[in-house]
């Protein structure tokens, strides 16, 4: 087989157990179906980060995918998963693009911080227009799938198609690490002067992966909205983006399978954490993060695979 | 007319206070380097602090010329405890880690602190506003504002003016300026960069835990309230240049006015304002309107 398609038997391996445990364990497929649509938008901010960038806002294109699906349906009738999906991740990747052009000459705390900047501009729209729905958002109702219901009792199909959307962002990014652009992300972490000495636009590879990482996010955050039949301005939030932040360190940068892990995982203690302690989540969360940085620094993914050239959580290394 | 009165007024009120907060970020960044995402969660725990001790100064039924006093003890206490604890025990052992796995370090202690709080304090709203009208009121025209909120002014400026002091006109200050601008070299000229760490990044909570402090009593102290805190200083030091004191003035200002004057005259654009005035001065300059050109290292 060839090298670029090594992480496709876990993968498909990982989709058909999720959906097996959530066909013998009904009660679960809430908590997984959250998980898996957070794990997209960490998708996106793992391949951010192999460049060294960690985005503190993907909570706009969560949000923008959510709103997408919310107010599309809402106001024009729109309510076949496929064409809101197609919409979200086009109108995402549009807006991604011009404001990547600004983005992409940033790096570091600077990136950090206007992504974080922008995701609030948007929470605050939302939270002010009462049109959007202010402070509460607005409930989705009844999306299908070419006319198969995908929520209330046919949750499990809305999990089939999340879990399809899923090994699809998986394989697209899994191949994108594997072209030119995809590898130079690593050199841009590395030494970016290098890489333009070497002829090659690191911005404009920051560009594209950011594009990429908006799509995923916004698929995450309109799956969200069709499954959790909800949407609201926390999906803006910057905690939310933080979240995402604090997966994606859980998961690592090596490779496109560890993000759903992580997430699905944090989801499952989180629900249980809710329950027994809830004013002690946030807390776990910090020192999982802290013990991460200090021994762990390549995620899980770097528990599996022990390669000479790991990639540190956002770090040069 | 008593709208723009009003505007110019809360603006000038909300940057004194802005100030105050920021200014502690900025001194940390400047000297550590860290972007510290926990500096909110100071600030909030610098109100919890001062929300205590002051029920307890009236409970004992104390004279109220004392609150000041116990505001900014409550200030040094929290400063002090949290500074000392963090620095020491959590930052200082990943002294020399890249800035987005620092800034990824503060992000851990923002989400712990916020916890510990509700662990301490417990998750109801409490109040200490006493304070507010202890010492009457003052008049611009038609408005009336509790005296008490002029406090802030004050404290901004004595603040601004004592670390501008220190920073050009004493000694000590100089050699803390050369640790802002090299601390290799610095630590070469035998200069205890770690210890210099510790003072300014116990300043910087202190003046966090001093903007909580003056703002218990005008506000209900719940949890989760530096979360907001804490980004909207983003803005300001962004704003003025990390670093840069004179940048966080310049930026208290312009967030101060920009979001007093969006309150009232289009309250919609209240948050919005403030984070579409950051893009934009970032999107024209990267490094904050203050801040000195930073050369490139390769």
């Amino acid at each position: 087989m060839n090298r670029t398609f090594t992480f496709l038997p876990p993968l498909l391996g990982g989709a058909a157990l999720i959906a097996l445990i959530a066909w013998f364990l009904p009660s679960w497929n809430f908590v997984l179906a959250i998980g898996l649509a957070k794990g997209l938008p960490v998708l996106g901010l793992v391949l951010l980060m192999r460049g060294g960038l960690v985005s503190f806002g993907q909570g706009l294109y969560y949000a923008l995918g959510g709103y997408t699906v919310g107010l599309a349906s809402q106001y024009f009738g729109l309510k076949d998963a496929a064409a809101l999906l197609v919409i979200s991740a086009i109108g995402s990747a549009l807006v991604a693009f011009v404001v990547g052009l600004l983005l992409s000459r940033y790096r570091d705390i600077f990136f950090a911080m206007l992504t974080l900047a922008l995701s609030m501009l948007l929470y605050g729209i939302l939270v002010k227009s009462t049109e959007l729905g202010g402070t509460d958002g607005f409930n989705v109702h009844g999306i299908t799938l070419f006319g198969i219901p995908l929520t209330g009792a046919d949750r499990m199909n809305g999990l089939l198609l999340l879990i399809a959307v899923c090994v699809l962002g998986a394989i697209n990014l899994g191949l994108f690490g594997a072209t030119a652009f995809g590898r130079l992300l690593a050199g841009v972490r590395d030494n970016e002067i290098r890489v333009e000495y070497l002829g090659a636009s690191a911005d404009r590879a920051v560009l594209i992966a950011y594009v990429l990482a908006a799509v995923m996010a916004a698929l995450g955050g309109a799956m969200s909205g069709i499954i959790v039949g909800h949407i609201d301005p926390e999906m803006a939030f910057w905690a939310t983006s933080g979240e995402f932040v604090v997966i994606a360190i859980l998961a690592g940068t090596g490779g496109v399978l560890a993000p759903f892990v992580a997430a699905v995982v944090l989801e499952v203690v989180r629900s249980f954490a809710y329950q027994y302690a809830p004013n002690t989540w946030q807390l776990v969360l910090g020192l999982i993060i802290l013990a991460l940085i200090l021994f762990l620094p390549q995620g899980l993914s770097g528990l599996v695979r022990r390669g000479p050239r790991a990639v540190n959580a956002g770090e040069k290394s | 007319m008593n709208g723009l009165l009003g505007a110019v007024v809360d603006g000038i009120l909300y940057s004194a206070w802005l100030f105050i907060i920021a200014v502690g970020l900025t001194l940390i960044y400047g000297v550590m380097k860290i972007l510290n995402m926990a500096h909110g969660t100071f600030y909030a725990v610098g109100a919890y602090v001062a929300v205590t001790l002051l029920g307890w100064w009236f409970a004992q039924g104390l004279p109220p010329w004392g609150i000041v006093p116990v505001m900014i003890l409550s200030a040094l206490v929290a400063g002090l405890v949290l500074g000392v604890v963090v620095e020491r025990g959590i930052l200082a052992r990943f002294a020399g880690r890249d800035p987005i796995v620092l800034l990824l370090v503060t992000y851990a202690l923002f989400l712990i602190l916020e916890d510990v709080i509700k662990l301490i304090w417990g998750v109801d709203p409490w109040i200490a506003s006493d304070p507010l009208w202890v010492f009457g009121q003052v008049e611009f025209g038609e408005l009336i504002y509790p005296t008490y909120n002029l406090f802030i002014v004050v404290v901004a400026a004595v603040v601004g003016g004592l670390l501008t002091w220190f920073l050009q006109f004493t000694a000590k200050g100089k050699i803390l300026r050369a640790v802002i601008h090299d601390p290799e070299v610095s630590r070469s000229m035998g200069i205890n960069v770690g210890r210099w760490n510790l003072i300014a990044f116990i300043t910087g909570s202190v003046l966090a835990a001093l903007g909580g402090a003056f703002t218990a009593p005008t506000i209900s102290v719940v949890p989760g309230m530096g979360v907001e805190v804490v980004v909207m200083m983003f803005a300001v030091v962004v704003i003025g240049g990390l670093g840069s004191i004179p940048g966080t003035v310049v930026g208290a200002l312009i967030v101060g006015f920009v979001r007093s004057f969006a309150v009232h005259y289009w309250p919609e654009l209240e948050v919005f304002s403030v984070y579409a005035v950051m893009a934009l001065v970032l999107a024209i300059r990267p490094q904050g309107l203050f801040a000195g050109v930073e050369l490139r290292k390769i």
